[in-house]
Protein backbone atom coordinates (compact mmCIF):
# COMPACT_ATOMS: atom_id res chain seq x y z
CA UNK A 1 0.00 0.00 0.00
CA UNK A 2 1.56 3.55 -0.97
CA UNK A 3 2.03 5.35 1.92
CA UNK A 4 2.00 9.41 2.06
CA UNK A 5 -0.10 12.86 2.80
CA UNK A 6 -0.38 16.21 0.56
CA UNK A 7 -1.74 18.89 1.64
CA UNK A 8 -2.08 21.69 -0.84
CA UNK A 9 -3.04 25.34 -0.32
CA UNK A 10 -4.15 24.61 3.18
CA UNK A 11 -5.73 27.78 4.97
CA UNK A 12 -6.72 27.53 8.34
CA UNK A 13 -8.35 30.33 10.40
CA UNK A 14 -10.23 30.14 13.40
CA UNK A 15 -13.45 31.97 14.69
CA UNK A 16 -13.09 34.98 17.25
CA UNK A 17 -14.83 37.37 19.39
CA UNK A 18 -12.56 39.48 17.32
CA UNK A 19 -12.81 38.15 13.79
CA UNK A 20 -11.51 35.73 12.41
CA UNK A 21 -7.99 34.42 12.82
CA UNK A 22 -5.61 33.07 10.57
CA UNK A 23 -3.80 30.90 12.03
CA UNK A 24 -1.98 29.33 9.12
CA UNK A 25 -2.37 29.95 5.31
CA UNK A 26 -0.68 28.45 1.89
CA UNK A 27 0.60 25.38 3.21
CA UNK A 28 2.14 23.51 0.71
CA UNK A 29 3.34 19.74 2.09
CA UNK A 30 3.92 16.08 -0.09
CA UNK A 31 5.18 13.59 2.29
CA UNK A 32 6.60 10.33 0.80
CA UNK A 33 5.79 6.98 2.31
CA UNK A 34 8.11 6.29 4.98
CA UNK A 35 9.35 9.70 5.69
CA UNK A 36 9.75 11.14 8.86
CA UNK A 37 9.03 14.81 9.26
CA UNK A 38 9.63 17.22 11.50
CA UNK A 39 7.77 20.44 11.96
CA UNK A 40 9.31 22.95 13.92
CA UNK A 41 9.00 26.82 14.91
CA UNK A 42 8.34 28.91 17.83
CA UNK A 43 5.23 28.69 19.98
CA UNK A 44 2.26 29.99 18.24
CA UNK A 45 3.32 29.38 14.88
CA UNK A 46 0.28 26.75 14.36
CA UNK A 47 2.81 23.70 14.12
CA UNK A 48 0.25 21.56 16.14
CA UNK A 49 -2.66 22.60 14.07
CA UNK A 50 -1.12 21.61 11.03
CA UNK A 51 -0.41 18.32 13.09
CA UNK A 52 -4.34 18.56 14.17
CA UNK A 53 -5.43 19.30 10.76
CA UNK A 54 -3.72 15.73 9.21
CA UNK A 55 -5.17 14.05 12.09
CA UNK A 56 -8.28 15.38 10.86
CA UNK A 57 -8.92 16.19 14.59
CA UNK A 58 -9.51 19.95 13.08
CA UNK A 59 -11.15 20.87 9.41
CA UNK A 60 -9.16 23.50 7.02
CA UNK A 61 -11.44 26.44 6.41
CA UNK A 62 -9.49 26.28 2.55
CA UNK A 63 -7.25 24.08 0.54
CA UNK A 64 -6.91 20.02 -0.11
CA UNK A 65 -5.65 17.51 2.21
CA UNK A 66 -5.07 13.73 1.20
CA UNK A 67 -3.73 10.45 2.91
CA UNK A 68 -3.13 8.08 0.44
CA UNK A 69 -4.82 9.57 -2.17
CA UNK A 70 -8.27 9.98 0.14
CA UNK A 71 -9.44 12.98 1.85
CA UNK A 72 -8.75 13.90 4.99
CA UNK A 73 -12.45 14.14 6.36
CA UNK A 74 -11.77 13.57 10.07
CA UNK A 75 -9.74 11.57 12.49
CA UNK A 76 -9.18 7.77 11.31
CA UNK A 77 -6.98 5.07 12.25
CA UNK A 78 -4.85 5.12 9.51
CA UNK A 79 -3.49 7.83 11.09
CA UNK A 80 -2.00 7.24 14.52
CA UNK A 81 -1.53 10.22 17.24
CA UNK A 82 0.80 10.19 20.13
CA UNK A 83 -0.11 13.13 22.20
CA UNK A 84 2.15 14.92 24.47
CA UNK A 85 0.97 14.16 27.23
CA UNK A 86 0.25 10.58 26.60
CA UNK A 87 -3.17 10.67 27.11
CA UNK A 88 -3.47 7.44 28.29
CA UNK A 89 -6.63 6.33 30.50
CA UNK A 90 -5.89 5.82 33.89
CA UNK A 91 -8.89 2.96 34.42
CA UNK A 92 -7.37 1.13 31.48
CA UNK A 93 -4.13 -0.81 32.71
CA UNK A 94 -1.35 -0.39 29.81
CA UNK A 95 -2.97 -3.56 27.92
CA UNK A 96 -5.88 -2.30 27.75
CA UNK A 97 -5.21 1.15 26.52
CA UNK A 98 -3.35 -0.66 23.51
CA UNK A 99 -6.21 -2.94 23.37
CA UNK A 100 -8.61 -0.47 22.70
CA UNK A 101 -7.21 0.53 19.70
CA UNK A 102 -6.39 -2.75 18.52
CA UNK A 103 -9.99 -3.98 18.67
CA UNK A 104 -10.93 -0.60 17.25
CA UNK A 105 -9.38 -1.68 13.79
CA UNK A 106 -8.85 -5.03 13.70
CA UNK A 107 -12.05 -6.24 15.86
CA UNK A 108 -14.55 -6.89 13.49
CA UNK A 109 -11.58 -9.32 10.93
CA UNK A 110 -9.92 -10.81 13.60
CA UNK A 111 -10.28 -13.09 16.37
CA UNK A 112 -9.35 -12.23 20.17
CA UNK A 113 -6.60 -14.16 20.51
CA UNK A 114 -5.07 -12.54 17.29
CA UNK A 115 -6.05 -9.04 18.49
CA UNK A 116 -4.30 -10.28 21.89
CA UNK A 117 -1.38 -11.49 20.36
CA UNK A 118 -0.95 -7.80 18.15
CA UNK A 119 -1.27 -5.79 21.84
CA UNK A 120 1.54 -8.18 22.85
CA UNK A 121 3.32 -7.49 19.73
CA UNK A 122 2.69 -3.69 20.03
CA UNK A 123 3.86 -3.47 23.35
CA UNK A 124 7.19 -5.61 22.79
CA UNK A 125 7.98 -2.92 20.25
CA UNK A 126 8.41 -0.18 22.63
CA UNK A 127 10.10 -3.02 25.26
CA UNK A 128 7.23 -2.70 27.52
CA UNK A 129 5.99 -6.80 28.11
CA UNK A 130 7.15 -6.30 31.51
CA UNK A 131 4.76 -3.37 32.44
CA UNK A 132 1.47 -4.49 30.43
CA UNK A 133 -0.83 -4.95 33.47
CA UNK A 134 0.53 -2.17 35.53
CA UNK A 135 -1.76 1.21 35.28
CA UNK A 136 -0.47 4.03 33.93
CA UNK A 137 0.06 5.64 37.55
CA UNK A 138 2.56 2.78 38.42
CA UNK A 139 4.39 3.62 35.24
CA UNK A 140 6.89 6.40 34.68
CA UNK A 141 6.72 9.39 32.26
CA UNK A 142 8.77 7.90 29.58
CA UNK A 143 6.97 4.50 29.97
CA UNK A 144 3.78 6.07 29.49
CA UNK A 145 4.99 7.81 26.28
CA UNK A 146 5.80 4.58 24.91
CA UNK A 147 2.63 2.77 25.81
CA UNK A 148 1.28 5.85 23.83
CA UNK A 149 3.38 4.93 20.79
CA UNK A 150 2.48 1.76 21.28
CA UNK A 151 -1.07 2.38 21.29
CA UNK A 152 -0.72 4.27 17.53
CA UNK A 153 1.58 1.83 15.81
CA UNK A 154 -0.57 -0.86 17.03
CA UNK A 155 -3.77 0.40 14.49
CA UNK A 156 -1.12 -0.06 11.70
CA UNK A 157 -1.44 3.31 10.46
CA UNK A 158 -0.05 4.88 7.52
CA UNK A 159 1.44 8.33 9.16
CA UNK A 160 2.24 8.24 12.83
CA UNK A 161 1.79 11.60 13.78
CA UNK A 162 3.29 12.90 17.02
CA UNK A 163 2.50 16.03 18.79
CA UNK A 164 6.23 17.20 20.83
CA UNK A 165 5.70 13.48 22.25
CA UNK A 166 8.68 13.59 24.27
CA UNK A 167 8.42 17.36 25.41
CA UNK A 168 7.51 16.48 28.62
CA UNK A 169 10.29 14.30 29.57
CA UNK A 170 13.70 15.14 31.71
CA UNK A 171 16.77 15.30 28.98
CA UNK A 172 18.19 11.67 29.49
CA UNK A 173 14.73 10.21 28.89
CA UNK A 174 14.26 12.04 25.81
CA UNK A 175 17.41 11.00 24.42
CA UNK A 176 16.77 7.04 25.46
CA UNK A 177 13.26 7.45 23.71
CA UNK A 178 14.72 9.54 20.45
CA UNK A 179 16.70 6.61 19.99
CA UNK A 180 13.89 3.75 20.39
CA UNK A 181 11.63 5.70 17.92
CA UNK A 182 14.64 6.15 15.07
CA UNK A 183 14.49 2.28 15.56
CA UNK A 184 11.15 1.41 15.45
CA UNK A 185 10.39 3.70 12.37
CA UNK A 186 13.34 2.21 10.23
CA UNK A 187 11.80 -1.01 11.19
CA UNK A 188 8.24 -0.65 10.62
CA UNK A 189 9.43 1.58 7.77
CA UNK A 190 6.66 4.23 9.28
CA UNK A 191 5.68 7.25 7.92
CA UNK A 192 6.08 10.15 10.56
CA UNK A 193 5.37 13.45 11.19
CA UNK A 194 6.28 14.99 14.49
CA UNK A 195 6.08 18.61 15.83
CA UNK A 196 9.71 19.48 17.83
CA UNK A 197 10.72 22.45 19.49
CA UNK A 198 14.23 20.90 19.75
CA UNK A 199 16.99 21.71 17.07
CA UNK A 200 18.33 18.36 18.10
CA UNK A 201 15.54 16.22 18.04
CA UNK A 202 14.70 17.69 14.77
CA UNK A 203 18.16 17.09 13.11
CA UNK A 204 18.48 13.97 14.71
CA UNK A 205 15.41 12.12 13.64
CA UNK A 206 14.44 13.68 10.28
CA UNK A 207 14.67 13.29 6.51
CA UNK A 208 13.19 16.56 6.34
CA UNK A 209 12.69 19.81 8.68
CA UNK A 210 9.71 21.96 7.84
CA UNK A 211 10.79 25.43 9.32
CA UNK A 212 7.75 27.58 10.21
CA UNK A 213 7.38 30.82 10.07
CA UNK A 214 5.70 32.84 12.92
CA UNK A 215 2.31 33.66 12.74
CA UNK A 216 -0.48 35.02 12.65
CA UNK A 217 -0.93 33.09 9.06
CA UNK A 218 2.45 31.80 9.76
CA UNK A 219 3.21 29.10 6.50
CA UNK A 220 6.18 27.08 5.85
CA UNK A 221 9.31 29.39 5.58
CA UNK A 222 11.93 26.75 4.64
CA UNK A 223 11.93 23.02 4.32
CA UNK A 224 15.63 21.47 4.99
CA UNK A 225 16.55 18.32 3.62
CA UNK A 226 18.54 16.36 6.20
CA UNK A 227 21.27 13.73 4.41
CA UNK A 228 22.92 12.29 7.11
CA UNK A 229 23.25 8.56 6.63
CA UNK A 230 20.85 5.98 8.53
CA UNK A 231 21.01 4.82 10.90
CA UNK A 232 22.41 7.47 12.83
CA UNK A 233 24.23 7.61 16.00
CA UNK A 234 24.34 10.24 18.46
CA UNK A 235 28.13 10.01 19.62
CA UNK A 236 29.25 9.74 16.13
CA UNK A 237 27.05 12.81 14.98
CA UNK A 238 28.06 14.92 18.07
CA UNK A 239 31.39 15.57 16.11
CA UNK A 240 30.11 15.33 12.57
CA UNK A 241 30.87 18.80 10.87
CA UNK A 242 27.71 17.91 8.27
CA UNK A 243 25.78 17.78 11.49
CA UNK A 244 26.80 20.74 13.06
CA UNK A 245 26.33 22.63 9.64
CA UNK A 246 22.31 21.36 9.24
CA UNK A 247 21.96 22.60 13.10
CA UNK A 248 23.63 26.09 12.38
CA UNK A 249 20.89 26.15 9.34
CA UNK A 250 17.57 25.35 11.67
CA UNK A 251 18.94 27.87 14.16
CA UNK A 252 19.78 30.13 11.65
CA UNK A 253 16.18 30.59 10.55
CA UNK A 254 14.77 30.08 13.68
CA UNK A 255 16.91 32.95 15.73
CA UNK A 256 17.87 35.19 12.67
CA UNK A 257 15.03 34.77 10.42
CA UNK A 258 12.43 34.38 12.42
CA UNK A 259 13.50 35.67 15.67
CA UNK A 260 10.77 36.03 17.93
CA UNK A 261 10.82 39.51 20.24
CA UNK A 262 10.41 37.71 23.95
CA UNK A 263 6.97 37.68 24.54
CA UNK B 1 4.78 -1.31 67.28
CA UNK B 2 5.57 2.29 67.12
CA UNK B 3 3.23 2.69 64.24
CA UNK B 4 0.39 1.41 66.77
CA UNK B 5 1.33 4.08 69.36
CA UNK B 6 1.74 6.84 66.95
CA UNK B 7 -1.63 5.96 66.00
CA UNK B 8 -2.88 5.73 69.17
CA UNK B 9 -1.45 8.81 69.93
CA UNK B 10 -2.23 10.73 67.07
CA UNK B 11 -5.81 9.61 66.20
CA UNK B 12 -7.47 7.34 69.14
CA UNK B 13 -6.81 9.16 71.93
CA UNK B 14 -8.10 12.67 70.67
CA UNK B 15 -11.02 11.01 69.70
CA UNK B 16 -11.40 8.81 72.78
CA UNK B 17 -11.22 12.36 74.57
CA UNK B 18 -13.85 14.20 72.65
CA UNK B 19 -15.99 10.88 73.17
CA UNK B 20 -15.10 11.12 77.12
CA UNK B 21 -15.63 15.08 77.87
CA UNK B 22 -19.12 15.02 75.82
CA UNK B 23 -20.34 12.30 77.97
CA UNK B 24 -19.06 13.67 80.96
CA UNK B 25 -20.67 17.13 80.13
CA UNK B 26 -24.02 15.14 79.12
CA UNK B 27 -23.38 13.83 82.60
CA UNK B 28 -22.71 17.28 84.44
CA UNK B 29 -26.60 18.46 82.34
CA UNK B 30 -28.43 15.38 83.77
CA UNK B 31 -27.46 15.90 87.32
CA UNK B 32 -29.10 19.62 87.12
CA UNK B 33 -31.98 18.41 85.32
CA UNK B 34 -34.27 16.12 86.37
CA UNK B 35 -36.01 15.56 82.60
CA UNK B 36 -33.22 14.75 80.71
CA UNK B 37 -31.79 11.26 81.76
CA UNK B 38 -27.90 10.72 82.07
CA UNK B 39 -25.45 8.18 80.26
CA UNK B 40 -26.07 5.48 82.82
CA UNK B 41 -29.58 5.70 82.45
CA UNK B 42 -29.90 6.12 78.74
CA UNK B 43 -26.95 3.01 78.52
CA UNK B 44 -29.28 0.72 80.67
CA UNK B 45 -31.62 1.63 78.74
CA UNK B 46 -30.20 0.66 75.60
CA UNK B 47 -28.98 -2.84 76.96
CA UNK B 48 -32.50 -3.70 77.67
CA UNK B 49 -33.69 -2.35 73.76
CA UNK B 50 -31.00 -4.00 71.97
CA UNK B 51 -31.27 -6.98 73.98
CA UNK B 52 -34.44 -8.07 71.81
CA UNK B 53 -33.72 -5.80 68.19
CA UNK B 54 -36.58 -7.57 66.79
CA UNK B 55 -39.60 -8.54 69.53
CA UNK B 56 -43.43 -7.87 67.66
CA UNK B 57 -45.64 -6.47 70.02
CA UNK B 58 -48.10 -5.53 67.68
CA UNK B 59 -47.72 -2.67 65.03
CA UNK B 60 -47.21 0.09 67.48
CA UNK B 61 -44.41 -1.73 69.32
CA UNK B 62 -41.65 -3.34 67.42
CA UNK B 63 -37.92 -3.73 68.13
CA UNK B 64 -35.78 -1.21 67.25
CA UNK B 65 -34.12 -3.59 64.82
CA UNK B 66 -36.96 -3.84 62.70
CA UNK B 67 -37.62 0.21 63.07
CA UNK B 68 -34.39 0.57 61.60
CA UNK B 69 -34.73 -1.85 59.14
CA UNK B 70 -38.34 -0.10 57.99
CA UNK B 71 -36.50 3.20 57.55
CA UNK B 72 -33.19 2.16 55.63
CA UNK B 73 -36.04 0.28 53.01
CA UNK B 74 -37.87 3.17 52.45
CA UNK B 75 -34.38 5.12 51.97
CA UNK B 76 -33.13 2.58 49.89
CA UNK B 77 -36.01 2.47 47.79
CA UNK B 78 -36.52 5.99 47.34
CA UNK B 79 -32.29 6.49 46.56
CA UNK B 80 -32.68 3.63 44.30
CA UNK B 81 -35.31 5.04 42.32
CA UNK B 82 -34.10 8.57 42.50
CA UNK B 83 -30.25 7.11 41.08
CA UNK B 84 -32.28 4.97 38.31
CA UNK B 85 -33.71 8.59 37.37
CA UNK B 86 -31.18 10.82 37.98
CA UNK B 87 -28.04 9.33 36.60
CA UNK B 88 -28.90 8.86 33.32
CA UNK B 89 -30.26 12.24 33.48
CA UNK B 90 -27.38 13.64 34.77
CA UNK B 91 -25.31 11.87 32.29
CA UNK B 92 -27.92 13.55 29.17
CA UNK B 93 -28.08 16.96 30.89
CA UNK B 94 -23.69 16.60 30.86
CA UNK B 95 -23.93 15.63 27.27
CA UNK B 96 -25.76 18.49 25.81
CA UNK B 97 -26.23 21.78 26.17
CA UNK B 98 -29.16 22.08 25.15
CA UNK B 99 -30.49 19.92 27.52
CA UNK B 100 -28.86 21.37 30.17
CA UNK B 101 -29.99 25.09 29.62
CA UNK B 102 -33.97 23.13 29.50
CA UNK B 103 -33.53 21.51 32.93
CA UNK B 104 -31.41 24.37 34.76
CA UNK B 105 -34.45 26.86 35.82
CA UNK B 106 -36.18 24.03 37.75
CA UNK B 107 -33.36 22.18 38.72
CA UNK B 108 -32.25 25.55 40.57
CA UNK B 109 -35.24 26.74 41.84
CA UNK B 110 -36.62 23.27 43.02
CA UNK B 111 -34.06 22.12 44.72
CA UNK B 112 -33.55 24.77 47.76
CA UNK B 113 -37.44 23.28 48.33
CA UNK B 114 -37.15 21.19 51.41
CA UNK B 115 -38.20 17.80 50.69
CA UNK B 116 -40.69 17.60 53.42
CA UNK B 117 -42.42 20.35 51.41
CA UNK B 118 -43.27 17.48 48.66
CA UNK B 119 -44.99 15.42 51.39
CA UNK B 120 -48.58 16.41 50.92
CA UNK B 121 -48.57 15.95 47.11
CA UNK B 122 -47.30 12.35 47.78
CA UNK B 123 -49.77 11.31 50.01
CA UNK B 124 -52.29 13.25 47.89
CA UNK B 125 -50.88 11.01 44.26
CA UNK B 126 -50.53 7.95 46.30
CA UNK B 127 -53.12 8.06 48.99
CA UNK B 128 -50.92 6.05 51.46
CA UNK B 129 -48.18 7.17 54.11
CA UNK B 130 -45.42 4.63 53.02
CA UNK B 131 -45.04 5.46 49.26
CA UNK B 132 -45.33 9.16 50.40
CA UNK B 133 -41.98 8.59 52.65
CA UNK B 134 -40.59 7.33 50.06
CA UNK B 135 -41.40 10.11 47.18
CA UNK B 136 -40.04 12.66 49.73
CA UNK B 137 -36.56 10.49 49.57
CA UNK B 138 -36.86 10.43 45.73
CA UNK B 139 -37.06 14.23 45.75
CA UNK B 140 -34.66 14.61 48.55
CA UNK B 141 -31.94 12.27 46.87
CA UNK B 142 -32.50 13.15 42.55
CA UNK B 143 -30.88 16.18 42.64
CA UNK B 144 -27.34 16.00 44.20
CA UNK B 145 -27.26 12.89 41.62
CA UNK B 146 -28.05 14.52 38.69
CA UNK B 147 -26.14 17.64 39.25
CA UNK B 148 -22.75 15.92 40.19
CA UNK B 149 -23.13 13.51 37.42
CA UNK B 150 -23.48 16.25 35.25
CA UNK B 151 -20.73 17.74 36.11
CA UNK B 152 -18.62 15.06 35.92
CA UNK B 153 -19.76 14.54 32.40
CA UNK B 154 -18.76 18.56 31.52
CA UNK B 155 -15.89 17.89 33.56
CA UNK B 156 -14.41 14.81 30.83
CA UNK B 157 -10.79 16.15 29.86
CA UNK B 158 -10.46 17.15 26.38
CA UNK B 159 -7.89 14.82 25.80
CA UNK B 160 -10.21 11.73 26.70
CA UNK B 161 -12.30 12.89 23.81
CA UNK B 162 -9.48 13.21 21.51
CA UNK B 163 -8.57 9.91 22.64
CA UNK B 164 -11.72 8.93 21.36
CA UNK B 165 -12.01 10.77 18.31
CA UNK B 166 -8.30 9.32 16.97
CA UNK B 167 -9.42 5.98 17.94
CA UNK B 168 -12.74 6.80 15.69
CA UNK B 169 -14.10 4.97 19.16
CA UNK B 170 -18.22 3.81 18.23
CA UNK B 171 -20.50 5.48 20.69
CA UNK B 172 -21.01 2.81 23.22
CA UNK B 173 -17.23 2.60 23.65
CA UNK B 174 -17.29 6.14 24.52
CA UNK B 175 -19.16 6.00 27.11
CA UNK B 176 -18.07 2.50 28.65
CA UNK B 177 -14.39 3.15 28.11
CA UNK B 178 -14.17 6.76 28.74
CA UNK B 179 -17.22 8.76 29.92
CA UNK B 180 -18.75 6.36 32.54
CA UNK B 181 -15.14 5.67 34.30
CA UNK B 182 -14.52 9.71 33.65
CA UNK B 183 -17.62 10.37 35.48
CA UNK B 184 -17.46 7.70 38.04
CA UNK B 185 -15.97 9.48 40.81
CA UNK B 186 -17.92 12.47 40.59
CA UNK B 187 -21.35 10.07 40.28
CA UNK B 188 -20.29 8.44 43.89
CA UNK B 189 -19.88 12.15 45.53
CA UNK B 190 -23.52 12.74 44.04
CA UNK B 191 -24.54 8.81 45.63
CA UNK B 192 -23.11 10.37 49.02
CA UNK B 193 -24.23 13.56 48.86
CA UNK B 194 -27.97 11.89 48.34
CA UNK B 195 -27.61 9.15 50.25
CA UNK B 196 -26.69 11.71 53.48
CA UNK B 197 -29.55 13.91 52.80
CA UNK B 198 -31.70 10.58 52.34
CA UNK B 199 -31.16 9.89 55.51
CA UNK B 200 -31.70 13.44 57.26
CA UNK B 201 -35.13 13.12 55.36
CA UNK B 202 -36.77 10.25 56.51
CA UNK B 203 -36.38 11.26 60.91
CA UNK B 204 -39.00 13.77 59.66
CA UNK B 205 -40.88 12.25 56.99
CA UNK B 206 -41.69 9.28 59.12
CA UNK B 207 -42.84 11.35 62.00
CA UNK B 208 -45.10 13.06 59.95
CA UNK B 209 -46.54 9.82 57.76
CA UNK B 210 -46.01 6.86 60.77
CA UNK B 211 -46.09 3.65 60.33
CA UNK B 212 -42.88 1.33 61.90
CA UNK B 213 -39.20 3.43 60.93
CA UNK B 214 -37.19 5.23 63.40
CA UNK B 215 -38.82 8.13 62.77
CA UNK B 216 -42.24 7.54 64.13
CA UNK B 217 -40.45 5.68 66.49
CA UNK B 218 -39.04 8.74 67.86
CA UNK B 219 -42.54 10.58 67.97
CA UNK B 220 -44.12 7.66 69.55
CA UNK B 221 -41.78 7.74 72.28
CA UNK B 222 -41.96 11.57 72.42
CA UNK B 223 -45.87 11.31 73.37
CA UNK B 224 -45.35 8.44 75.70
CA UNK B 225 -42.28 10.72 77.24
CA UNK B 226 -39.46 8.18 77.44
CA UNK B 227 -37.05 10.54 76.76
CA UNK B 228 -34.33 7.34 76.99
CA UNK B 229 -35.06 5.98 74.23
CA UNK B 230 -35.29 9.39 72.19
CA UNK B 231 -31.42 9.76 73.15
CA UNK B 232 -30.79 6.20 72.02
CA UNK B 233 -32.52 7.43 68.96
CA UNK B 234 -30.32 9.97 67.93
CA UNK B 235 -27.43 7.89 68.84
CA UNK B 236 -28.61 5.14 66.32
CA UNK B 237 -29.43 7.50 63.35
CA UNK B 238 -26.24 9.53 63.80
CA UNK B 239 -24.00 6.06 63.63
CA UNK B 240 -26.42 4.53 60.88
CA UNK B 241 -25.44 7.30 59.30
CA UNK B 242 -21.95 7.59 59.83
CA UNK B 243 -21.54 3.58 58.72
CA UNK B 244 -23.63 4.26 54.98
CA UNK B 245 -21.08 7.78 54.99
CA UNK B 246 -17.89 5.56 55.25
CA UNK B 247 -19.06 2.68 52.80
CA UNK B 248 -19.97 5.01 50.42
CA UNK B 249 -16.01 6.93 51.04
CA UNK B 250 -14.30 3.19 50.81
CA UNK B 251 -16.13 2.21 47.46
CA UNK B 252 -15.08 6.02 45.99
CA UNK B 253 -11.64 5.20 47.29
CA UNK B 254 -11.60 2.12 44.78
CA UNK B 255 -12.80 4.55 42.23
CA UNK B 256 -10.38 7.27 42.17
CA UNK B 257 -7.53 7.55 39.75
Amino acid sequence: MKKYVQIENVQMSFETKQGAFVALKDIDLKIDPGEFITLIGHSGCGKSTLLNLIAGLLMPTDGIMLCADREIAGPGPDRGVVFQNHSLLPWLTCFENVHLAVERVFGQTEDKAKLAQRTHEALELVHLTHASQKYPHEISGGMKQRVGIARALSMQPKVLLMDEPFGALDALTRAHLQDELMKIAADTRSTVVMVTHDVDEAVLLSDRIVMMTNGPAATIGEILTVDLPKPRNRLALANDVHYHRLRGAVLEFLYQKQAKKAA
Amino acid sequence: MIKLRRYLAESAFPSALGIGLFILLWGLLAQGNETLPGPIKTWDSAVALFSDPFCQNGPNDQGIGWNILNSLGRVGIGFGLAALIGIPLGFMIGRFIFLDKMTSPIVSMLRPVSPLAWLPIGLLVFQAANPAAIWVIFISSIWPMIINTAMGVRQLPQDYLNVARVLNLSEWKVFTKILFPATLPYMLTGIRLAIGTAWLVIVAAEMLTGGVGIGFWVWDEWNNLNVEHIIIAIFVVGIVGLLLEMLLIQIAKRFSY
